[in-house]
């Protein structure tokens, strides 16, 4: 299921718009492309003929003519420009209207992963994710960016522009996704070693469904139900995972990981760029300067035996 | 024999002058020649080669770049290598080859051009080439040695700050840009002054060259948008080096001080590099198509507009940092707004080739090429310059392509025209017709099989300085289109520059003016001799050479002894005075390997600057120690046969 939905095309695609924002961007890219053709095509054409007209002897002075149809041309050219600002400032406020009511959630930018933060006026019920925006259709969205270490950029096309997380500034996007689906969004400022390989996921859930989900995140992490997993509990605690990770309702309560209260209810790991499956989940622990080489999860050694174990629990925290 | 013999100003008969003016102004000679020659047409020899090899070595990366991308999940480069390449290959192509090489032709054909005997200041010339000299070879070096900076050529803090980029790469990009503005604004100064005080009698500012408005303005540019780029260089250095804050957010600083000093330059930097081509074009255009230029006025004011506005768009390339929407408005206002002298130029030169007979020879086909190539540059950047558009566009593929149709369409077309229209000047030898033909389709289908497809990989979503994508993005079979253009592209360079290499040596002999030009460069021998015209000339109109030079005046009385050179009014061109210029000297060679040591010792501590700058002072007065040679009498210039 997960497979099908990566090698699904246009999910991230500035020109395949799912949501409110980019579809008036693509829109104007319309206006802005047909413009450009019809005036790229004139300019050709009169470049051609400029070149291959057929010179007659005749040593009239055309210059007169010429000055008319530069003149013109610059005329037309400062009228065609003004009316493409016009609607590109038009395009630009609508943009940048927030509604007063909006659900609200920050993403901190960090290297080279999002974490994903679900405001809520109560502080029991924030949520901490990570690498994966969930939000409703239909429902405009407030994203608040901010980074904790460099300059990154939050870009999902199908849904709208990109915007900077810059740290000691405070940014927002609003988003509003027209119906529910998966895409795929990208950190587009550079940012380092491992700026190819920090995406996001973003599911956008028909709001029933998006309320059971946030229903289900709001829970602390599963208790071990089989030996295996509560086997694969104790490693994890007894190894380094819980300095850096968290997962609510025991003592791993690390900050500086992504948080695994509910990992294996996400899509990838490594920030979008691995499917979250058995075997890959296994190379990460292992080797994860394999899969993302300079990046911050030093590698486990794990005794023998360890590792399925550990994989077993893991996988429980849906 | 005089080379001189049948060049429009020279009188017949003036074998003494010759042989006076040529032991006068000779060239350094003695085993240490290399490092004393002060004379404009060497050291603009040597700029513009320097400034090719960084071309062909920032070429070479783009190679790997292509290749590494070609498709999904590629190894040939790991990402910490991938990040030095595109960082090298950005600051290559931005600061050792664009800039320097526009600087350069200029200090090659400008004073030829104007008809004067020298580049002024040109001690403080030959300085400056090795200051590119050495700062290249300290970036290259450290690639080599596995340290090249890896922040990009923009260098953003805080990745660029002490925090996440430990070791010495980021400092290497910071004192680059030490060495390549040091450079750069040097040369603007000498640029600056030689057209203002140097012009040949009679060429008023309303006559001339097209070429010569377009480098005035650069110049002018350099001056006011280098500094900024400097500062804010050194301010990373001393965030790195002695622990100030600068755009340390946690103390007070701020990151996005360092996008607005940046830009300030880094916007300005593209119309430094394009204003230059656009003078090469208007020459080419007027040999080409027989006649002048149509719309000189309206060609300058759309210079000096280009390059006011072009400092009023920084913030275009910020339009994604959260800024307030008035402000970007005004900005996209702007941006938009430079489209207009770049439209009225090209119409003048559709004018042109319409009122005109083109002939299809190659500097021109580059030409028509850089036409048909920048006006999709310049619409696309009417697309960035849209808030709106730019928040999808930005730091996409899409760029990658729209700065490409701007640079290399809008740059390098020109430039490649205007090596293949001067260098029968630099030689004495013609490239080959049939390869520059062969060079500019490969060049022209390489370019647009490498950067369209760019345009829309930009759209379907793939952001930029990325080492690496995964296949169910869909990205793959576009590049690997874009990297099979790459090397059509490459191949058409190889023709090109293998094309100049085998003229140099064994191309048609050119004689002066092979093209029927209509600028003084034309009047001397090709190569110049040393002291570039046996007698200055006195001009009466734009096109000196196509209005009957044979019976034009003269300017005589300038000392054939001594390095004279005829300093003119900066409006009118009257004669004013006359000036001695130095000769060969080893000192701007000593105070630039000092320069160059300060700067290298200064990635590893601050005291280079404190000591470096007590040694400089010494050889600086070495430099400018005053020559005790006695002055002979000589007469005043003769105005009265200036006038006559």
């Amino acid at each position: 299921m997960t497979l099908a939905m990566l090698s699904g095309r246009g999910i991230q695609s500035a020109l395949e718009p799912a949501g409110e924002h980019a579809e008036r961007i693509a829109s104007l890219w319309d206006v802005f492309l047909g413009v450009s053709a019809v005036v790229y095509v004139l300019v050709i054409a009169f470049l051609f003929l400029a070149l291959f007209r057929r010179r007659r002897e005749d040593s009239a002075d055309r210059s007169r003519s010429a000055f008319l149809a530069v003149s013109i041309s610059t005329v037309l050219t400062t009228l065609v420009l003004f009316g493409l600002l016009v609607s590109s400032i038009v395009t630009g406020r609508r943009l940048a209207q927030m509604p007063a009511h909006a659900l609200s959630v920050t993403v901190t930018g960090r290297q080279w992963w999002w974490q994903v933060d679900y405001e809520s006026a109560d502080p029991s019920k924030r949520v901490t994710s990570a690498n994966e925006l969930t939000i409703p259709a239909g429902v405009p969205v407030r994203v608040q960016l901010q980074s904790s270490d460099v300059v990154h950029s939050f870009w999902v096309p199908n849904l709208h522009g990109k915007q900077d997380l810059i740290p000691g500034h405070e940014n927002a996007i609003l988003l509003e996704a027209s119906r529910p689906g998966v895409y795929r969004g990208q950190c587009a400022e550079f940012c380092g070693y491992q700026h190819a390989k920090m995406a996001l996921w973003v599911n956008v859930l028909d709001p029933k469904d998006y309320e059971r989900w946030i229903a289900a995140e709001r829970a602390t992490s599963r208790i071990p139900a089989t030996p295996e997993q509560r086997k694969g509990q104790e490693i994890f605690m007894s190894s380094p995972c819980p300095l850096c990770h968290n997962i609510q309702g025991t003592d791993a309560s690390g900050r500086t990981g992504p948080d695994l209260t509910h990992i294996a209810s996400r899509r990838s790991i490594a920030a979008a760029t691995l499917p979250n499956n058995r075997g890959n989940l296994a190379g990460w622990i292992l080797d994860p300067q394999h899969v993302k080489p300079g990046s911050f999860m030093p590698p486990m050694v794990l005794e023998q035996g360890e590792l399925e174990p550990l994989l077993t629990y893991l996988e429980s925290l849906r | 024999m005089n080379v001189m013999e049948g060049t429009p100003y020279a009188l017949p008969g003036a074998t003494r002058e010759h042989e006076e003016l040529t032991r006068t102004w000779a060239p350094a000679s003695g085993l240490l020649r290399w490092f004393r020659q002060v004379d404009h047409l060497i050291i603009g020899r040597r700029f513009i080669i320097t400034a090719f090899i960084w071309f062909a070595l920032g070429g070479l990366l783009a190679g790997l770049m292509r290749l590494q991308l070609a498709v999904p999940e590629n190894t040939v480069l790991s990402n910490d290598q991938y990040n030095q390449v595109f960082t090298v290959h950005g600051i290559t192509m931005m600061f050792l080859f664009a800039v320097p090489i526009m600087e350069a032709m200029a200090v090659f054909i400008i004073p030829l051009m104007i008809g004067t005997r020298a580049l002024a200041f040109p001690r403080a010339n030959a300085y400056a080439y090795y200051m590119l000299l050495f700062g290249g070879m300290m970036v290259y070096t450290a690639l080599f040695l596995n340290m090249a900076p890896d922040a990009g050529w923009f260098n953003y803090p805080p990745l660029s700050g002490p925090a996440f980029s430990a070791g010495k790469r980021v400092d290497i990009w910071a004192e680059l840009v030490n060495f390549t503005e040091i450079s750069a604004l040097t040369v603007a100064v000498e640029i600056i002054v030689t057209i203002f005080r140097q012009r040949a009698p009679g060429m008023s500012i309303n006559r001339m060259p097209l070429y010569v408005w377009a480098m005035l303005v650069t110049s002018f540019m350099i001056v006011f948008a280098m500094p900024a780029v400097m500062v804010a260089s050194n301010f990373i250095g001393l965030d790195r080096l002695v622990g100030t804050h600068f755009f340390n957010a946690a103390e007070g600083g701020d990151a996005l001080l360092w996008q607005h000093l940046f830009w300030f330059f880094g916007h300005p930097e593209v119309y430094i590099i394009f204003i230059p081509a656009l003078g090469m074009v208007s020459s080419i255009v007027s040999v080409f198509c027989r006649r002048p230029v149509f719309g000189y006025t309206a060609m300058v004011l759309s210079l000096v507009a280009t390059a006011f506005i072009g400092f009023g768009l920084w913030v275009h390339d910020m339009f994604a940092t959260g800024l307030p929407q008035s402000g970007e408005s005004f900005f996209t206002a702007a941006s938009m707004m430079i489209a207009i002298p770049s439209g009225v130029q090209i119409f003048c030169w559709i004018a042109t080739i319409w009122l005109g007979k083109p002939s299809f020879r190659p500097p021109f086909l580059f030409v028509v090429g850089f036409i048909a190539i920048f006006v999709i540059g310049g619409l696309s950047g009417v697309m960035v310059a849209s808030v709106p558009l730019d928040l999808q566009l930005h730091d996409t593929f899409f760029v990658v392509a729209h700065l490409h149709y701007v640079l290399i369409g809008g740059s390098l077309f020109p430039l490649l025209g205007a090596v293949f229209y001067w260098f029968p000047k630099m030689t004495g030898r013609m490239m080959n017709e049939r390869a520059g033909h062969v060079s500019f389709w490969l060049v022209f289908a390489g370019f647009n099989l490498t950067f369209f497809p760019m345009h829309k990989l930009g759209l379907i979503g793939m952001p930029r300085r990325i080492y690496t994508y995964l296949p169910e993005t869909g990205w793959g079979p576009l590049n690997l289109l874009s990297t099979a253009g790459a090397g059509v592209l490459a191949l058409g360079m190889l023709v090109y520059f293998g094309n100049a290499l085998v003229s140099m040596r064994r191309g048609a002999l050119a004689g002066a003016d092979p093209w029927g030009g209509a600028t003084l460069e034309w009047a001397t021998a090709s190569p110049p001799p040393a002291y570039k015209f046996l007698h200055l000339p006195v001009v009466h109109g734009r096109e000196p050479l196509w209005e009957g030079p044979e019976n034009a005046p003269v300017v005589t009385g300038v000392s054939t002894k001594k390095r004279e050179v005829l300093i003119t009014r900066t409006l009118d061109a009257e004669p004013d005075h006359l000036y001695v210029y130095p000769g060969p000297t080893v000192w701007p060679f000593l105070a630039a390997v000092t320069t160059g040591s300060m700067l290298v010792a200064g990635l590893f501590t601050p005291w280079a600057f404190a000591i470096g700058t007590a040694a400089l002072l010494v050889f600086m007065t070495g430099w400018f120690w005053p020559t005790t040679k006695k002055k002979e009498g000589e007469a005043p210039p003769n105005e009265g046969a200036a006038a006559a």
